[in-house]
């Protein structure tokens, strides 16, 4: 039997059982349509996140006292150790030793009950330097930022992150009213822009305040030596590719003002370290939702099976008639294995079409108030289809050889 | 393959089969030649092994013992490829229940023995076998549209379709009422004498083997009877 004879007999087969065939290539449809979307999903999530990350800045660097203890590059249990100071911070402004360096934003902070009126809410109080918004990319809205004149005299000035500002003062216009951080007054000078949400915790909800007003007014950690201590240093460079340069000449200014030989007592991690390791777990999600999706295209290769299995029962008579015209073996498992393949490769086919539809018809797409970012992924839908064959081959060699092996005498008696 | 060499050389056959913990001996050496151009009938009562000596002949099953040689080839030592091979070449089937593939139309299924062979032109072929048979006009009907007689032409010309050297037919009229009969009886003797193709028929009646020129009766896995029809009756002609 030649394959084009093979390929129009299994048509022919096909195409006179329509409903069964389709409900059968239902199955792999959904099964390929769910692999194509959620893979779309979550290369969306990650496509969102790293360009939320990436809309950060990726020429900033975070130093952090204590040693790194997690893998993920994260220090581990940040702030534990008061190791550095405003000093340090100052030390980093050094255009010899640390040529890399453009700028630098200290910041200190604790979460603290704020109060306006009636209103009330528990959130992080940051105390920062003038040079906070510009290096963490934070506008100004209404109002005006902390000067150096607030750092000077301990101003009992705050700026209100949007979320924070909304939750204390609604709609109304927070700058020039007082609000409470602790139990003192703290005046409100500026509001700043919404900076949208980035996918881990959000960059809106936080009250800015002279670093030293927060280290003196309301009780940040000081060392020993009663200098201000930081939680973190956010480090300005010139572009992503000093990252490492930037990375070991803030190394090399740290160890020698704490006088370290061994191990060091800070941490110092880029964005772009950052993205790599959040774009690892993304990563895993996908492949995660994938998997889940797979398994639909399992149970669809499992109805593959089932409906050749049902089909070959039912045409043990034709099988028998077509042994005894002289069709051998071969001729009877290939067409039947073509038929499995047919309907799985169809299947597949639609499957990435509306899989396809799918991803366009629902990028951008408002969902519980974040925008569904979904990427089409032509490799997943490469894959998707030739393993949607496979199945067909896979699931139908057995119903095949069953075909196959039948006795032609026995199978002219079957009724 | 010489004229002189018989179609069918049977030789001491016989046939065993394993029902459970039973053996059922169905043929018990059967010796057997039929020439090139003969029609005969094979007669005998249910369980007389006439179905299986089809079968063997038929080249669907081997036999147990003996030999058998089609056109000269020795069937007995062929594995499946070579006996589908064979039947694919040389045997027409006919069926008592014509065994057309429902979906299919008369051509459709005419076409269909040849898609195992080198199948070049089908459809033309398959024209012509229904022509045969008379039937040309109704290539486009399917089988659930025809009455019986002419689904039996249909199965006589999807036999003939390859040019086979045998046609085997098992009780061709035994679904058929007697005029239907007739006409399949007619064109199995033309066949026969128009077109010199030798043709088995097996039959329980009496009526229809007296049509062709000689009688082979079985009776428990042998031969016991197997003459020559003196006056062989003409198609619609009965006894």
């Amino acid at each position: 039997m030649t394959p084009l004879t093979t390929f129009l007999t299994a048509l022919d087969a096909l195409n006179s059982n329509k409903l069964r065939s389709g409900l059968t290539l239902l199955g792999i449809i959904i099964g390929v349509t769910a692999v194509i979307a959620l893979t779309a999903i979550g290369n969306g999530a990650q496509a969102t996140i790293t360009a939320r990350i990436q809309s950060l800045g990726t020429n900033l660097l975070f130093v952090q006292p204590g040693a790194t203890t997690s893998q993920f590059g994260f220090a581990g249990a940040a702030g534990s150790a008061a190791s550095l100071t405003l000093e340090d911070s100052e030390a980093l402004l050094d255009p010899v030793l640390a040529s890399a360096v453009v700028d630098v934003a200290p910041e200190t902070g604790t979460r603290t009950q704020v109060v306006f009126e009636r209103e009330n809410v528990n959130t992080q109080v940051l105390g920062i330097t003038p040079a906070y918004l510009p290096v963490r990319a934070y506008e100004i809205e209404v109002g005006r930022s902390i000067d150096e004149a607030d750092i000077a005299r301990k101003a009992q000035v705050a700026i209100l992150a949007s979320e924070t500002a909304e939750e204390l003062f609604g709609l109304r216009d927070p700058v020039g009213h007082t609000i409470r951080i602790g139990s003192r007054p703290f005046e409100v000078v500026g509001l700043l822009k919404s900076k949208g949400a980035s996918g881990f915790g959000t960059l809106d909800d936080r009250i800015l305040v002279p670093i030293t007003t927060a280290y003196y007014r309301l009780g940040a950690q000081r060392t020993a030596g009663g200098e201000i201590t930081v939680q973190r240093i956010s480090v300005q460079i010139a572009t992503e590719d000093d990252s490492d340069a930037a990375t070991e000449q803030i190394s090399n200014i740290l160890r020698l003002r704490h006088r370290i030989t061994d191990e060091d007592d800070f941490t110092v991690t880029s964005q772009v370290e950052t993205i790599e390791t959040l774009e690892e777990t993304t990563q895993t999600f996908v492949i995660f939702l994938g998997a889940i999706a797979s398994i639909a295209l399992l149970v669809g290769g499992i109805g593959i099976m089932n409906i050749m299995l049902v089909s070959v029962t039912e045409r043990t008579r034709e099988i028998g008639i077509r042994k005894a015209m002289g069709a051998k073996r071969r001729d009877i498992l290939s067409q039947f294995l073509v038929e499995a393949i047919l309907l799985s490769l169809t299947g597949g086919v639609i499957g990435v079409g509306l899989g396809y539809g799918f991803t366009h018809f629902f990028d951008d797409v408002e969902l519980a108030g974040t925008a569904l970012n979904m990427v089409f992924s032509n490799d997943i839908a490469i894959i998707a289809t030739a393993v949607s064959g496979a199945i067909g081959l896979f699931f139908g060699i057995y119903p095949a050889m069953q075909a196959a092996r039948l006795h032609p005498i026995e199978a002219l008696r079957h009724e | 393959m010489q004229r002189a060499m018989p179609v069918i050389s049977i030789q001491n056959v016989t046939k065993t089969y394993q029902m459970g913990r039973v053996r059922v001996q169905a043929l018990r050496g059967v010796s057997l030649t039929v020439e090139h151009g003969e029609m005969l009938a094979v007669m005998g009562p249910s369980g007389s092994g006439k179905s299986t000596m089809m079968n063997i002949i038929g080249c669907l099953d081997v036999p147990t013992g003996g030999r058998y040689f089609l056109e000269g080839e020795d069937v007995r030592q062929m594995n499946d490829n070579q006996l589908a091979s064979i039947r694919q070449g040389k045997i027409g089937f006919v069926f008592q229940t014509y065994n057309l593939l429902a979906r299919a139309t008369a051509l459709a299924n005419v076409e269909m023995p040849l898609m195992y062979g080198n199948g070049r032109n089908r459809r033309a072929r398959a024209l012509e076998a229904l022509d045969r048979v008379g039937l040309s006009h109704r290539a486009r009907h399917m089988p659930t549209e025809l009455s019986g007689g002419e689904q039996q032409r249909v199965g006589i010309a999807r036999a003939l379709v390859k040019d086979p050297s045998i046609l085997l037919a098992d009780e061709p009229t035994g679904n058929l009422d007697t005029r239907s009969s007739d006409e399949i009886i007619a064109v199995i003797q033309r066949l026969n004498r128009e077109e010199g193709l030798t043709i088995v028929l097996v039959t329980h009646e009496n009526d229809i083997a007296r049509h062709t020129n000689r009688i082979v009766s079985f009776r428990d896995g042998q031969v016991v009877d197997d003459a020559a029809v003196a006056r062989p009756l003409k198609a619609g002609e009965h006894a």
